[in-house]
């Protein structure tokens, strides 16, 4: 069975319960204390220690009519894709394919090379950089004992890459991810992915009806990444919600590029030929 | 509180969240309910998903905005107007629902011919005396020093009702007679039209007819409408009637107690309900009776009994519930010889409530002062004089979890320590996980709590130390013989816990204290079942009427079930009065007793069995049959019919038009905010003529349409910070990291303001600065005369403590009151603003400094505002 989320962004409140609970489950620091301006989004991106991140996505006219006015939110997550460009990327194995078939990154394995992080289509895969302090953390986590205990989760030590587990701790024991339970609209839903494409299908089709311009990111598509496990329903354009349109698996440029550096081999070659390889008469 | 109290019988949200979900459109006003209520919203959302139509009024376009259907943008502090609007409309269009206004609501009472309303007093009703006049200018210092006499406000002698010969009110049914609550509601609210609408609340009128045809055609026999506020209807010197306005339009669309409807009182923090429910209003006891005062002449049990008691509706059971009460504070000692030690209990001499204190507290009046789990340094008003009157005291105790603005008030920018000689005990709290106890929610669900960890430290329960408090207060007086020692020796404390280890630590029993809440037949102490059981005979006690039923025997805490179902769960937790879900759902049911339609079926009679059913407790004598006549001339729940859904008032019906109690009208009316920017469109009187004032140079005013402010301000919390503990979590400090305000961009463009730079704000108190988060969210309005009108938006819950710092809004909102629950004005202020930083703070501040005693209110009274002279002032 393949498990994954499926985010609604059409029921999404924006409340971040999801970026919390995902930090207190899996015990990641804050990520810093910096406004940005940006809407109410003051964690910007996700990063080594922040899983999920709700984007803002302001279009707002200040005519008080504003009947085309919209707020729109999204909880962005690890996409944990079929072909996933940091698992082909890892030299080390320490990226694998779990039992629930969901994109895991061993901590204790990683070594720190980061390849995995460029390797990220959609930009997701961070390092971790060193925990500077205990005061990131709440209260309530500084407990060194279950941190260590608990190797699976807890990545606070740094230097490693670092994205969504899917709460792989909690699967094992039967419980459903964070982000998940702490979402109070159901905006996130989790489960087996084909049960969720399903759900997601006939959601998409029911806005449809209401008029809205539903569609399904990560499901049926043609692309080297191919289906997302953890997929979204969004009601406008992939970019304005910060999402690459086409992703691409950098293997897939792989060909390419080997061509490319053949072909350059080749031409260095001849110019060597040409310069040195003249008789000295 | 009352708003809802007066209108409906019991000052609690009239519906509960899970029933939202039912609804076919829901009004959301006065509150930020995505934000601020995100798990409750889930219902709302689940509505929408069922074709519910969401409409969200509000100054800002927020979260919630971004959910509804239509988002409405208005004026903050004009609410009455439109709401008052929308009820003109409903009346000039014939669109109320007939048959529930005639039964269920007082439409049809008449009232006496003295009566004068604001059509014929330009702004008053009839009965306004004394108060200071005229004081709109910006200055309010200055005034002789007042006493209590002086104090002004309306005689209510004028507001009453028509009564035949058996002392029932009179009416007329076809709701012509042309003093008829109807008629007199059409003339009050005839001048609130779409246009007036728009010129006050610069609301465009294709959107405000919008909402009123969609509330019209999501109401009536088929469909039902909720409305959802929160303190954004409360914190005005109107607050009361805002919540009127809402609930006379709810009942000419018939929608109170049906599923779907009734009004959604949203509270602000977890177990707010709770605390007033079992009080800690200077003014109640626990379970909304009144706290007896010197000032209505209660010295004896009888007087007070005499006067509280209501000869018809349910209040006509007080005594019981007063009687079992003492009899639950003072045991064996309370007996009917010496009125069940009646005169134990404190006089009300004025008002007493947190402002009225602290000014008390500045003029070195209140000379201690306990705070717990409050941080009112930050979350109070005219913050500078709230810690300035803390300078002063002799003694000051915090209980908290956390190191928080007050405990550590001292340590504020610009204090000199050496100088406050204030002697400061700060005692470590524990957490809601660490300790046994209930929340009542806004439901008014009571769900208990075990303790799931050991407190840190040394951090004790807030029970640990008011029980500790008690038993060494009368260690320390026993053996006294004085008898104003009494009280406490006789005092029933014993609330040792059940648990051995428990008990050894000293801590309560949480489950004791609600059993005594709960009641007990005094000779056996067996539990009360229900409240029903209390009796006037001293052979009850009973600590909280409202709550009976929620420990009905030994064994059996209620409020600890946890059966659940989708919608009214009546095994989860308890919900009062009585495990009732939605407050007077007889009115679900036509006067005949059947649903008004299949679709809206809640509570209905069941001719055969010869009771009343439904998917809820009926909130009706179970077998009290809809044709069953009142009897004339009879006392208690005789004199209401079968068909009378609303068993707390008087004649059994929802008022529309409130006979009495409250203090700013019998209906309600729209006046400007104090701080204000334009002249009140509707009527020559500025202000609400009752509101209560301090005018001190402490507490300087901005006045009404001053060049000096030209902007208006409206303060609310965010969905990632609420209070103080919040801003020690990282994890949450991180998503909103410092103090902000919105600003729309052609304000940002005039003031120079760049998006996420510092600015400026200031008012007449104070000045404050925050980053400028600049958005086409904030949406300036046109209102009056092509006026254009500017909002800003500020989050109120920063402070210096915490990863998240910055100011507070409290430093910048000059304290009034509103007359009937003395709720001071933080959701609409005036403001200037500049781009840059505040300077430093580095000697005291204006409200740092003593003010001359003429100027001193004997205990902090506060003046009432009085007529305004905007006829002289307006040209």
């Amino acid at each position: 069975m393949s498990t994954g989320f499926f985010t609604d962004t059409t029921l999404c409140i924006g409340c971040k319960a999801c970026e919390v609970a995902c930090k207190q489950w899996n015990e990641l620091p804050s990520d810093g204390f910096a406004f940005t301006g940006m809407s109410y989004d003051n964690t910007v991106h996700l990063s080594g220690t922040t899983w999920r991140h709700v984007a803002f996505v302001e279009n707002v006219q200040m005519d008080p009519q504003g009947l085309s006015d919209h707020w729109s939110m999204m909880s962005d997550v690890c996409k944990h894709c079929t072909h996933a460009g940091c698992l082909e990327a890892c030299p080390t194995g320490a990226i694998i394919r779990n039992e629930f078939d969901n994109v895991y990154i061993q901590p204790d394995v990683c070594n720190g090379c980061g390849y995995c992080v460029p390797s990220c289509p959609f930009g997701v895969v961070d390092m971790i950089g060193q925990v500077a302090s205990n005061a990131a953390y709440n209260v309530a986590t500084l407990n060194q004992e279950r941190r260590e205990r608990d190797e699976t989760a807890v990545q606070g030590r740094g230097g490693v890459a670092g994205k969504c587990t899917l709460c792989y701790d909690r699967q094992r024991d039967g419980f459903i991810p964070a982000c998940a339970k702490a979402c109070p609209t159901e905006s996130i839903q989790f489960g087996d992915v084909d049960e969720l494409k399903a759900r997601a299908h006939e959601r998409a089709q029911t806005l449809k009806e209401r008029g809205l311009d539903a569609s399904l990111y990560g499901v049926g598509w043609d692309s080297s990444v191919g289906d997302l496990n953890a997929f979204f329903l969004l009601t406008d354009r992939p970019e304005r919600y910060n999402l690459p349109p086409e992703p691409v698996l950098p293997s897939t440029r792989q060909p390419a590029g080997y061509g490319a550096a053949a072909a350059a081999a080749l031409v260095m070659f001849a110019c060597g030929l040409a310069i040195f390889g003249r008789s000295p008469s | 509180m009352p708003g809802l109290g007066t209108s409906f019988g019991r000052g609690g949200s009239t519906t509960f969240l899970q029933d939202l979900q039912n609804a076919d459109c829901i009004l959301i006003e006065g509150s930020n309910f995505a934000e601020a209520h995100p798990v409750g919203f889930r219902f709302v959302v689940k509505a929408k998903e069922r074709g519910a139509t969401i409409i969200h009024v509000d100054p800002r376009f927020t979260r919630t905005s971004a959910l509804a259907d239509h988002y409405v943008p208005i004026r903050s502090g004009t609410d009455i107007a439109f709401l008052g609007g929308i009820i003109n409309w409903v009346l000039t269009n014939n669109r109320y629902f007939r048959e529930y206004v005639v039964a269920y609501t007082n439409a049809s009472s008449i009232v006496v011919d003295t009566f004068k309303g604001t059509e014929d007093l330009d702004g008053l009703f009839s009965g306004f005396h004394g108060g200071d006049t005229g004081l709109t200018a910006m200055s309010h210092y200055g005034g002789a020093a007042q006493g209590r006499d002086s104090i002004g406000g309306y005689d209510t002698e004028t507001w009453q009702f028509e009564h035949d010969d058996g002392g029932a009110v009179k009416r007329d049914d076809t709701l012509q007679h042309p003093r008829c609550v109807f008629q007199i509601l059409r003339r009050h609210f005839s001048r609130y039209t779409p246009e007036m609408v728009e010129r006050v609340c610069g609301t465009p009128q294709n959107l405000f007819l919008l909402v009123c045809e969609t509330l019209a055609k999501n109401s009536g026999r088929d469909r039902t409408t909720a409305f959802a506020y929160a303190v954004g209807w409360t914190q005005h010197t109107v607050g009361v009637q805002y919540i009127r306005t809402a609930a006379i339009l709810q009942m000419l669309l018939g929608n109170v107690g049906r599923p779907g409807g009734g009004v959604m009182a949203l509270r602000g923090h977890a177990n707010i309900q709770g605390a007033t429910d079992i009080a800690t209003l200077y003014d109640l006891l626990p379970g909304y009776l009144p706290m007896p005062s010197i000032e209505r002449n209660e010295q004896t049990l009888a007087d007070y009994l005499k006067i509280n008691t209501k000869r018809t509706g349910w209040w006509s059971n007080l005594p019981k519930y007063v009687i079992s009460q003492l009899k639950a504070f003072y045991g064996d000692a309370a007996t009917k010889e010496n009125d069940y030690c009646f005169d134990y209990l404190p006089q009300l001499t004025g008002d007493h409530s947190t402002i009225p204190t602290t000014f008390a507290m500045k003029d070195g009046v209140v000379k201690g002062y306990f705070v717990i789990g409050q941080n009112p340094v930050t979350s109070g008003q005219n913050t500078g004089l709230i810690a300035a009157s803390m300078d002063r005291l002799q003694w000051f105790v915090n209980i908290d979890s956390y190191e928080n603005e007050s405990s550590s008030f001292w340590k504020r920018e610009g204090a000199d320590p050496t100088k406050i000689g204030t002697e400061c005990f700060f005692l470590p709290a524990a957490t809601v996980l660490e300790k046994d106890g209930t929340m009542t929610n806004t439901n008014r669900l009571l769900q208990f709590h075990d303790k799931a960890v050991e407190p840190a430290g040394e951090s004790k329960s807030d029970l640990w130390y008011l029980y500790e408090l008690g038993k060494r207060l009368k260690k320390l007086y026993a053996g006294s013989t004085q008898p104003k020692d009494r009280p406490i020796l006789d005092m029933t404390w014993d609330y040792e816990h059940e648990n051995e280890r428990e008990r050894k630590r000293g801590e309560p029993s949480a489950s004791r204290v609600m059993q005594e809440i709960n009641g007990y037949v005094v000779a056996t102490g067996e539990q009360l079942k229900d409240f029903t059981e209390c009796r006037d005979d001293g052979s009850t006690a009973c600590g909280g009427w409202i709550y009976s039923g929620v420990y009905p025997d030994k064994n059996t805490n209620r409020a600890r079930s946890r059966k659940g179902d989708a919608w009214t769960a009546l095994e989860w937790g308890f919900a009062w009065p009585s495990n009732r879900r939605m407050l007077y759902n007889r009115a679900s049911a036509d006067p005949d007793g059947k649903p008004w339609s299949e679709r809206k079926k809640y509570v209905w009679w069941d001719e055969q069995a010869g009771e009343w059913t439904g998917v809820d407790v009926p909130d009706f004598a179970k077998t009290k049959a809809p044709n069953t006549p009142a009897t004339a001339g009879a006392s208690g729940m005789d004199a209401h019919s079968g068909a009378d859904p609303f068993i707390m008032q008087l004649d059994g019906r929802a008022q529309m038009f409130v006979a009495g109690p409250l203090k700013d009208g019998p209906l309600p009316a729209h006046y400007e905010p104090l701080a204000s920017v334009i002249h009140n469109q509707l009527y020559s009187q500025q202000h609400n003529p009752s509101l209560k004032e301090f005018r001190r140079r402490d507490n300087p005013y901005n006045g009404s349409v001053n060049a000096e402010y030209p902007y208006v301000l409206t303060t609310y919390r965010i969905t990632e910070l609420s209070g103080i503990f919040t801003r020690y979590i990282p994890w949450l400090a991180e998503l909103q990291p410092e103090a902000f305000c919105e600003i729309d961009p052609e304000l940002a463009v005039q003031k120079g303001i760049r998006n996420g730079e510092y600015v400026t704000l200031t008012t007449a108190v104070g000045e404050i600065e925050a980053r400028a988060l600049v958005s086409g969210r904030m949406k300036p309005l046109r209102i009056a005369d092509g006026k254009r009108v500017h909002q800003i938006g500020l989050p109120y819950l920063y402070g210096n403590f915490g990863f998240t710092k910055g100011d507070t809004s409290g430093d910048l909102i000059s304290l009034s009151m509103d007359p009937n629950v003395s709720i001071h004005e933080a959701k609409t202020f005036t403001c200037d603003i500049r781009a840059g930083r505040r300077d430093r703070r580095t000697g005291p501040l204006l409200q740092d400094s003593p003010v001359p005693a003429d100027e001193q209110i004997p205990d902090g009274q506060p003046q009432t505002h009085g007529i305004d002279q905007l006829k002289t002032e307006r040209t």
